[in-house]
């Protein structure tokens, strides 16, 4: 539980390790949510357009995989990011 | 040393750092990654060299198996992205193709267990290799001026935009574009590792605890580890075609 009785008993290292673990979630999911999305849109959207025109799938593909690249490369900045964070 | 539910999960360190085997503690030190990048490149020559010796009507194995990988270099991502004035890029992109992929293998091979490439100095070299490929033949085939203007200034946006335009494509083409390329194949591949090692604790852990209990963990692992086949094999075509898309923005400055 966390109250002041407690937080007061703790170490100070303690505290700030924890902190630090916390800041790295939220570094985390601050990154990963928006690309998450957005990949789901990328994908969706190319697989419409190769029910529709199944002729084009090749090129679609192509630019299907470099539009996640694209998406994808903030997730991994949050991602890189959060192992940079150190308490 | 992170202890969830008296389970001790390494620090990241002790699954991607690995200590000197040759030279230790100078700057010329040699550990398993290094040696393993070595034979990567060995790999990659050893098969390009067999498969290109002597060149016959009907391919055998080696020959069969480049030819259809230089076609698929050729068709599936030079004309896809370059076109056909991008041809001569055949033998650079394909060697960052099988190196790159050489190099993330190493992941899922028993007992090594390392993607090269789960490091950041290898990813960091081959996206500056391509950042100074895509600005000289940029140069080389639009001057120096034109090759700017084509970048910073795109052309079908009107002009008070330009003030917006210019510094984010100034940013996004000249830092933004290497630093994604590194970070994209390192990120994936040291994401991958930590997977593969967060399961593998956690099967051992299980096993010591309760034989039958691994079960689940374990066959996570082995998919998680056919899983990784995918990424070796998309992180160098997206590191490939990146690289092509990028040189061929340089040569056509028009899209």
């Amino acid at each position: 539980m966390l109250d002041l009785v407690t937080l007061a008993a703790t170490e100070a290292g303690e505290l700030e390790a924890g902190l630090t673990a916390i800041g790295r979630g939220i570094v985390y999911v601050g990154a990963a949510a928006g690309p998450g999305v957005g990949i789901g849109i990328v994908v969706g959207n190319a697989i419409q357009a190769m029910a529709r025109q199944p002729e084009s799938a090749g090129m679609v593909r192509t630019t299907m995989f470099l539009g996640i690249a694209f998406t994808e490369a903030l997730a991994l900045f949050g991602f890189v990011l959060a192992f940079i964070i150190s308490g | 040393m992170t202890t969830l539910l008296a389970l001790d999960f390494p620090p990241v360190s002790h699954v991607t750092e690995w200590p000197d085997i040759f030279f230790e503690g100078s700057p010329l030190a040699i550990n398993k990654v290094v040696i393993l990048m070595w034979v990567s490149v060995a790999i990659a020559f050893v098969f390009m060299w067999a498969a290109g010796r002597n060149f016959q009507m009907v391919p055998g194995r080696f020959q069969g198996v480049g030819e259809s990988f230089i076609d698929f270099i050729r068709n599936g991502i030079i004309m896809q992205t370059i076109g056909k004035d991008g041809l001569g890029y055949t033998p650079f992109l394909g060697t960052l193709f099988v190196f790159i992929m050489i190099c993330n293998a190493w992941g899922i091979i028993p007992a090594l267990q390392m993607p090269v490439t789960a490091r950041i100095a290898l990813p960091a070299l081959l996206s500056i290799m391509v950042w100074v490929i895509f600005n000289v033949v940029g140069v080389i085939k639009n001057g120096l001026f034109g090759y700017l203007k084509s970048v910073l200034f795109p052309p079908g946006v009107p002009w008070p935009l330009y003030i917006l335009v210019t510094p984010i494509e100034f940013v996004s083409v000249f830092f933004v574009r290497p630093l994604s390329l590194a970070v994209r194949l390192f990120a994936n591949m040291l994401a991958g590792h930590l997977l593969l090692v967060s399961f593998a604790v956690l099967t051992t852990a299980m096993f010591e605890f309760f034989p039958l209990a691994a079960i689940l963990p374990g066959a996570v692992l082995i998919a998680m580890t056919l899983f990784e086949v995918l990424v070796i094999f998309l992180q160098a075509y997206i590191f490939t075609i990146l690289a092509a898309v990028y040189i061929g923005g340089a040569i056509h400055p028009e899209h």
